[in-house]
């Protein structure tokens, strides 16, 4: 009768105020049956893990076209951590370039999805390392 | 485990009272657990409800209120604020978009708040069928207030009155002609009115209007009235009224609840104070006048009886043979039998 939904966080952290990619993305992860708590754009690290505390989700998705990844995403990391979040898949997507990768995964951040990402395919990601 | 979740909550510790949420939410054996514990620690916090027809501003609203009552006046401390914001579930794919916390950044790095967004999940009324349960859980946590925002979805969003001790109605100028303001469900549930937008046009029709209704209603003796209908939608309590367990209709004074109304303009912040009060002012009647203590009643007995139908549903499902289900609801199909006596050899089995 009732079941467990996966939540997903799906923010803009950075000053870029393109949000398009993060809402097409957050349509996607509703379409496959997702509870996405969407927060807009010019999230702070400390707003996203705030969020990602209260609404207790299994997933947060940072969506960044600024060049600001290296310098905002080891922040939002701690704070997890700090949280006691260490669960919770993070994930990312936007304007990054090949050579972050090694280093974003090193932080935590598992899932890199650029440009041209199949929205199925981050959904599936999603899902696997969710179980 | 649940004893020590518990003992978080109580202390109000932020992760502990997310996960009771998520446990309520997702109904796990646990969570029953949880809450018979929980019970007796709530009971303290004012639950306000905030509903309206999408766009009116209801997120903001809540967001212009939690402000100003963290900051306090001179003559109210401040409060610490819970916040349940609710938006609907796709009936297709189950998902749903959670944005009611896009208008309440405000509120973000102070830890006396706390949101929670949360989807309706197929519930109709407005709510999610999880919401009184969270509401528990941030009661016992020990916050002041507790808002709770409905989806927002129409004329019928009426459940809310029964989880809320003050329900908010949120109108916006321009959205309809003088009868959409005479018609059952949403704005008889109406303790405060906020005409939000109201530096649109039409924001004075619209007061003018709710100001009509609410004058036929005192004629015909409005707080009867309106809890008449409550009654009616709380399921069970019918029973009660039959013992004459009424409503008091006003207090020892014998003063009735005329439902204010304040214009505001949620993103100026302007009408907020006179809102705010409003709200407070409706609190402070609901104890005078006895009401308080009846709709905690009425809200003990509908809840009751929802846990025994779905207790009772649970275990007849439980006993009962699934092959054998699947045939008497054949026969339903076929009229060989109808649902009364197969629910009556199912019950008596």
């Amino acid at each position: 009768m009732m079941d467990k939904r996966i939540r997903v966080l799906v923010a803009k952290p950075g000053l870029d105020g393109h949000d398009r990619g993060a809402k097409v993305i957050a349509r996607a992860l509703r379409d496959a049956g997702m509870e996405v708590i969407y927060t807009g754009i010019r999230q702070t690290p400390e707003m996203i893990a705030e969020a990602a505390l209260q609404e207790d989700v299994d997933v947060v998705g940072m969506s960044i076209l600024s060049g600001a990844h290296m310098a905002l995403f080891p922040r939002v990391m701690e704070l997890l951590r700090q949280n006691g979040m260490d669960d919770v898949l993070v994930v990312t997507g936007g304007i990054i370039p090949d050579e972050d990768v090694p280093g974003l995964h090193e932080m935590g951040i598992q899932g890199v999805f650029g440009p041209g990402t199949p929205t199925g395919e981050i959904v599936r990601f999603i899902r696997e390392h969710t179980q | 485990m649940t004893d020590s979740l518990v003992e978080q909550v109580l202390a109000g510790q932020l992760r502990a009272v997310a996960r009771a949420i998520s446990l309520v939410e997702n109904d796990r054996a646990e969570a029953q657990g949880v809450l018979s514990i929980l019970h007796s620690h709530t009971g303290r916090a004012h639950i306000v409800g905030v509903t309206g027809p999408p766009g009116s501003g209801k997120s903001s609203l809540v967001n212009a209120l939690a402000l100003h009552y963290r900051r306090g006046t001179d003559l109210v401390p401040p409060k610490t604020v819970a916040i349940i914001a609710i938006d609907p579930t796709s009936p297709f794919s189950g998902g749903a978009i959670l944005g009611d916390r896009i208008r309440m950044r405000d509120l973000a790095g102070d830890r006396g708040i706390f949101i929670r967004s949360m989807a309706s999940r197929g519930n109709l009324g407005g709510l999610a069928w999880a919401t009184a349960d969270a509401v528990k859980v941030l009661d016992a946590a020990g916050y002041d207030l507790v808002f709770v925002e409905t989806v927002g979805a129409g004329q019928a969003e009426v459940d809310i009155a029964r989880t809320a001790h003050t329900t908010v109605v949120v109108e916006v100028p321009g959205l309809g002609d003088d009868i959409q303001a005479i018609k059952a469900g949403i704005l008889e549930i109406a303790d405060v009115f906020a005409v939000n937008k109201a530096d649109l046009e039409g924001a004075d029709h619209a007061v003018t209007a709710l100001r009509m209704m609410l004058d036929l209603n005192a004629g015909g003796g409005h707080t009867v009235m309106h809890h008449g209908r409550l009654i009616e939608m709380v399921q069970g309590v019918g029973e009660q009224r039959r013992r004459g367990a009424e409503e008091p209709a006003g207090g020892a004074a014998g003063e009735k609840w005329r439902p204010p109304i304040v214009k505001t303009v949620a993103t100026r912040r302007e009408g907020i104070a006179e809102l705010a009060e409003a709200i407070l002012a409706h609190c402070s009647h609901l104890e005078h006048s006895g009401s308080l203590s009846w709709r905690a009643r009425a809200r003990a007995a509908a809840e009751l009886e929802t846990i025994i139908q779905q207790e009772s549903l649970r275990g007849v499902l439980a006993r009962t043979d699934r092959s054998w289900l699947a045939a008497l609801i054949d026969q339903i199909v076929r009229r060989e039998l109808d649902p009364y006596t197969a629910s009556k050899l199912l019950l008596n089995r």
